[in-house]
């Protein structure tokens, strides 16, 4: 099977990783994501200022490639890349006036833009959809018994129209981890915010949010978070580094994209992982529980 | 001092542009609170996100406009998603950030005030996040 | 039956659960009792109510041949009835039981078990000397008037009218105005739903003036009532309209030419109507009256233009007020209520301040038919006011300055009001001012919500502490308990949503009917659950705003309610009526008359050929205030004689 693939600027920078390793574990399941030959930055966030259509021309744009390459859907990893054209060709479907507008914009690029005959869809929705025996039969690793947190945030669950699970208490990731024969636990943060762009310059903000988190995270069992979103993986690598630093009792547990350790599940090279990109390095958790 | 209310000071320019902008009803907010409560950044604030709204239908938009708050909420949708009657808060708050950076034409924030080290080490996801909500 | 001669006597002792047992031994209590004179048979059992205690009870009466019985257990008030009908079907006299109460009277009330236990003998005791001389009795059979009489022509009592009479059973219908249609037909349209108010409720009306089983009294009141369920008879009083409603052909031209005005009422005096009126065009019946206080012929002999121009003659200066008796079976009070004056509320400029206006008063502005023809003006100068403050919970809710309950309607019809406002001045802006919103009712919370959403409305939670006039305006000084701030509006008016409370004749009514009124005025029904539209009194019925605050949903089901207990009641053709009432013994008798003061029920009369007392057994009660007030003790009641009684005295006293 073949899908369109729209990466992003993180997926190709910070979170290199988490595209090697996502690539990867969909080929091994058969699916060759083919990355659009032209794309740019969605805009990372879309943009709440309903007014003010230019801010929806990056996401419009991406649309416009993805609707070129003739595929129907179009698959994103990054959370937040997901969010932002998730919502706005929503936001198209349902204001005809608006995709009017940036029609009659598009077409000094000769190109015509349309909201309908493309669909957005998470790798996370992508994986849940394939065959559980087909993935269960691909996986090398002896059961393992790590532990780990499913983190959501903000951007795969809100606003309610593109949830691509229950808004408030998603199970998609924790069923995609124990098919790749992980343990789960519960906790009752994993789609509170992390506090997002607020790291720039209200860090403390972030380290409040991400204190209450991963304490809670740690007390339910959690060895290790597994998330799709490069934002939320900086704040809580690096944040939690810093908490570590200031204060002796706070155990801080390595961040992961979810892929990286369905990949390891399926015995693929741990090179793609690149773990040097985490700050709380995972390798001896992993060497512990048998995973490396 | 008495809040003085007015047809004037209810039906303002303010009001017709934070609907607009922030595309949503705040006249629908019956004061339950529960945006406020689930508000990860609640405690930073100046002004909690359900009395934001309450001001917002008092036509108190000066004092909105100079809080905090707007500028504390981490745009995260938790209000929106749990408001019993649909306001979505979120995007109020986007709203008033955005008259002020509009017609302030000052921001919020300048990326030469950063830090250089700090802004090596973040990565473009958080600034580029960070600029778009704080930024004209 | 063998031992006719002698008493045959079981006494049957319930443990009531554990509720009698833990604090009384049975086990002493029957030792106790065991050959006491004229006791055969002394047993217990767990639940005696139950079906299996019945079941014992007849089996016993019928094993034994027992032929009077004593059952110690709960309140008689709880299972008397039943267990006379246990012993009715057994075979004997369902009057020759006697029930011990040591329940509510000994095991509820103690705690040390031997006292309890010595004190249960001693009831027990009491109750079998007074059951030996208990004499078998026959209920008295009373007929049904099978008639009804509805006080009050608002929803409810046209509601319960029409249903009695479409039932097939007669009705009175009296209403004190001119017409019927009470509040409703002032309203302008009604929440939830927004429905014109008079045009669900006219076509009801002269459904009721057309109903051959309805016979319409309007202008009239009751002014006594006496007797008892099944069998009442009561004085209508038919007041002076001067005018012959059965000559008057409703043309309406005395109306045109009476040169008089005076404040309308039923504008709440936003308008002027003729002194010879009707009180809105659809007024049922349409006949006009004559307002004998501001009439000039009447107060002064001059003027009667309206005479001079009736076609058929039916004015009639000379008419005097008319009683009518009529018996019926039942009455339904629908008196309903009234809003508190506003003159009563300075704090809110009330009465000093034309702009500010109560409900009903807007009611009528917003009313197609009322004073501004539906268009929003305002009293004082007819300008559109720009920005309304209504103000909810005025007098409600407030148990120190005015009335402790809670007048239910306001929430919803000043959401309504709110709205209407809004829908007629575009750009106003209406405030409303609360303490809670109180919106359980199908379809009202959405009808709330939609007031805010819709037509922003400001809704501010906090009460006005006063109003005030200043350069024009009336400064409404309040708080918003949600931000915790004052605010101050300045408004072109002001509408109060005033308490609702009862029509201000009720007490007159109650007293007339020995019906019980709350201290608010409301009719008290007999049970708030599970007899809610019937009185204290049996035969009368309650329904509407009398009861207490309601809208029209609630006014119009209860009206239904209690017009089939109504049915209910007229579908046997007889009653029974307790036979434990008094007699007189004729040789004792003086003939003094003490007992006919005495007796509040009417029942006692003086035989003047024989020169003793009688006794009406249909209307006794069997309250027993003659017996005791009469000196030589001719006046006895059946089953509590003063043998009895002393003889259980005699009892407990051994
Ligand atoms: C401002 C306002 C707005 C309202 N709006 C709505 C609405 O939108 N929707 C809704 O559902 N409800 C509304 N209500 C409530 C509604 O008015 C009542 O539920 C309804 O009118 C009650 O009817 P009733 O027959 O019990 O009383 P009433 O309408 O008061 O009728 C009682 C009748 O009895 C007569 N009477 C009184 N005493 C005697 C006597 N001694 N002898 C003979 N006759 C007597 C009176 O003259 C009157 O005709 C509103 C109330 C107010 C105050
Ligand atoms: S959750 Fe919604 S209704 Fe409740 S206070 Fe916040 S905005 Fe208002
Ligand atoms: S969007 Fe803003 S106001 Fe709403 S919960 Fe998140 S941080 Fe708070």
């Amino acid at each position: 099977m073949e899908i369109s693939y729209y990466p992003g600027c993180s997926l190709k920078t910070s979170a290199i990783n988490f595209e090697r390793t996502a690539l990867s574990t969909l080929e091994e399941l058969g699916i060759y994501a083919l990355e659009l030959p032209r794309w740019n930055c969605c805009g990372v966030m879309f943009s709440q200022s309903a007014d003010n259509l230019m801010l929806q021309l990056a996401p419009a744009r991406v649309i416009m490639e993805a609707r070129e390459t003739g595929r129907k859907r179009l698959l994103t990893l990054c959370s937040m890349c997901y969010n932002t054209l998730k919502r706005s060709l929503l936001f198209f479907k349902r204001n005809g006036e608006k995709l009017k507008k940036i029609n009659a914009f598009l077409k000094l690029e000769e190109r015509d833009f349309s909201a309908e005959g493309v669909e957005v869809i998470h790798l996370l929705t992508l994986l849940s959809e394939l065959d559980t025996s087909n993935f269960k039969m691909k996986i090398k690793k002896i059961k393992s018994n790590l532990k780990v947190a499913s983190y959501y945030g903000c951007l795969l669950t809100r606003p309610r129209e593109i949830a691509l699970d229950g808004v408030e208490n998603p199970q998609i990731m924790e069923k995609l981890l124990e098919i790749a024969g992980f343990q789960t636990v519960n906790y009752p943060f994993k789609t509170d915010c992390c506090a997002s762009f607020q790291v720039v310059n209200r860090r403390n903000v972030v380290k409040k949010q991400i204190r209450k988190i991963v304490t809670s995270a740690v007390r339910n069992g959690a060895e290790i978070f597994a998330l799709s979103c490069p934002l939320c993986e900086y704040n809580l690598d690096s944040v939690q580094q810093e908490l570590a630093q200031e204060d002796e009792t706070f155990t801080p547990i390595p961040v992961l994209y979810i892929s990286q350790l369905l990949s390891l599940a399926l015995g693929q090279d741990p090179k793609l992982n690149d773990f040097s990109l985490h700050r709380i390095d995972p390798r001896p958790l992993f060497k512990e529980k048998g995973l490396l | 001092m008495a809040i003085n209310l007015s047809r004037e000071i209810v039906h303002s320019l303010e009001r017709e542009k934070i609907k607009e902008i922030g595309n949503t009803n705040f006249y629908l907010c019956y004061q339950c609170g529960n945006c406020s409560a689930g508000c990860p950044c609640a405690e930073e604030m100046d002004i909690l996100p359900h009395r934001a709204v309450r001001l917002a239908q008092l036509g108190q938009f000066s004092r909105l406009i100079e809080s905090k708050a707007i500028w504390v909420c981490a745009a995260c949708i938790t209000c929106s998603v749990r408001c019993p009657r649909g306001v979505d808060i979120a995007g109020f708050m986007e709203a008033c950030r955005q008259i002020v950076l509009r017609t302030r034409k000052v921001d919020h924030l300048s990326p030469v005030e950063l830090d250089a080290q700090l802004l090596k080490e973040l990565p473009q996801i958080a600034l580029i996040n960070n600029f778009r909500k704080f930024t004209g | 039956m063998k031992y006719s001669h002698a008493n045959r006597l079981g006494i049957f002792i319930c443990h009531c659960g554990v509720n009698i047992s833990s604090t009384v031994d049975i086990e002493t209590v029957k030792k106790a009792l065991t050959g006491y004179p004229g006791v055969s048979l002394i047993t217990d059992h767990t639940y005696t109510c139950s079906n299996p205690g019945q079941d014992m009870i007849r089996n016993k009466i019928r094993e034994e041949e027992l032929d009077s019985v004593v059952i110690a257990a709960c309140s008689p008030s709880l299972h008397e009835n039943t267990f006379r009908k246990t012993l009715e079907e057994a075979g004997i006299n369902p009057y020759k039981l006697e029930i011990a109460n040591i329940r509510e009277q000994c095991s509820w009330v103690h705690s040390d078990r031997k006292v309890a236990t010595e004190k249960a003998i001693s009831i027990i005791k009491a109750a079998v000397s007074k059951a030996l001389l208990n004499e078998p009795l026959t209920p008295i059979s009373v007929p049904v008037t099978r008639k009804a009489l509805v006080v009050g022509g608002g929803i409810a009592g046209i509601q319960a009218s029409l249903n009695i009479a479409n039932s097939g059973y007669k009705v009175i219908l009296v209403e004190k105005e001119p017409s019927i249609g009470g509040k409703m037909a002032q309203l302008s349209e009604t929440f939830p739903t927004l429905d014109c108010s008079q045009c669900i409720l006219t076509h009801r009306m002269v459904e009721v003036e057309r109903h051959p089983n309805i016979n319409l009294m309007v202008s009239s009141e009751v002014t006594r009532i006496s007797g008892f369920v099944g069998n009442f008879e009561v004085t209508i009083r038919k007041k002076k309209t001067y005018v012959n409603a059965e000559k008057c052909n409703g043309c309406g031209i005395c109306i045109e030419k009476c040169p008089r005005k005076t404040d309308s009422e039923f504008d709440r005096a936003l308008s002027k109507r003729k002194v010879i009126y009707r009180p809105f065009p659809q007024a049922v019946p349409n006949i006009p009256v004559i307002d004998g206080e501001h009439c000039l012929y009447l107060l002064k002999g001059r003027c009667g233009v309206c005479r001079d121009v009736c076609g058929p003659g039916a004015i009639e200066f000379e008419q005097e007020e008319r009683f009518v008796k009529e018996k019926v079976g039942a009455i339904v009070i629908a008196t309903g209520y009234e809003t508190f004056p506003i003159e009563n509320i300075p704090e809110y400029g009330g009465g000093t301040i034309p702009d500010v206006i109560d409900g009903l008063a807007f009611e009528r502005i917003l009313s197609a038919s009322g004073p501004t023809g539906g268009e929003i003006r305002r009293p004082s100068d007819g300008k559109v006011p720009k920005e309304v403050a209504f103000i909810q919970c005025v007098c409600s809710r407030d148990p120190e300055k005015y009335f402790s309950y809670c007048s239910k309607v306001c929430c919803m019809y000043t959401s309504k009001h709110a709205m209407l406002y809004k829908h007629r001045v575009k750009d106003g802006q209406p405030y409303v001012f609360y303490i809670d919103i109180r919106a359980g009712g199908k379809g009202y919370e959405e009808f709330y919500q939609r007031a805010s959403e819709e037509d922003e409305v400001l809704y501010i939670r906090g009460k006005v502490s006063r109003l005030y006039r200043e350069d024009g305006k009336i400064v409404v000084e309040g708080t918003d308990t949600l931000l915790q701030e004052n605010v101050a509006v300045r408004v072109d008016m002001v509408v109060l949503a005033t308490a609702i409370r009862p029509s201000q004749d009720v007490s007159r009514i109650a007293q007339l009917l020995k019906a019980s009124v709350d201290e608010n005025g409301f009719f008290t029904e007999a049970h708030p659950k599970l007899r809610p539209v019937e009185s204290m009194t049996a035969g009368v019925f309650l329904a509407g705003c009398a009861q207490a605050p309601r809208d029209i949903p609630d006014t119009v089901s209860g009206a239904s309610a209690a017009a089939l207990m109504v049915c209910n009641l007229f579908a046997s053709e007889e009653l029974k009526h307790e036979p434990t009432i008094a007699g007189v013994d004729e040789d004792v008798c003086s003939g003094c008359g003490i007992c006919i003061g005495v007796c509040p029920y009417e029942a006692r009369e003086l035989d003047r050929e024989k020169r003793v007392a009688t006794v009406n057994e249909v209307l006794c009660e069997g309250c027993g205030a003659c017996t005791a007030a009469c000196p030589s003790g001719a006046a006895v009641q059946r089953n509590f004689t003063d043998k009895q009684i002393s003889s259980m005295i005699k009892a407990i006293l051994a």
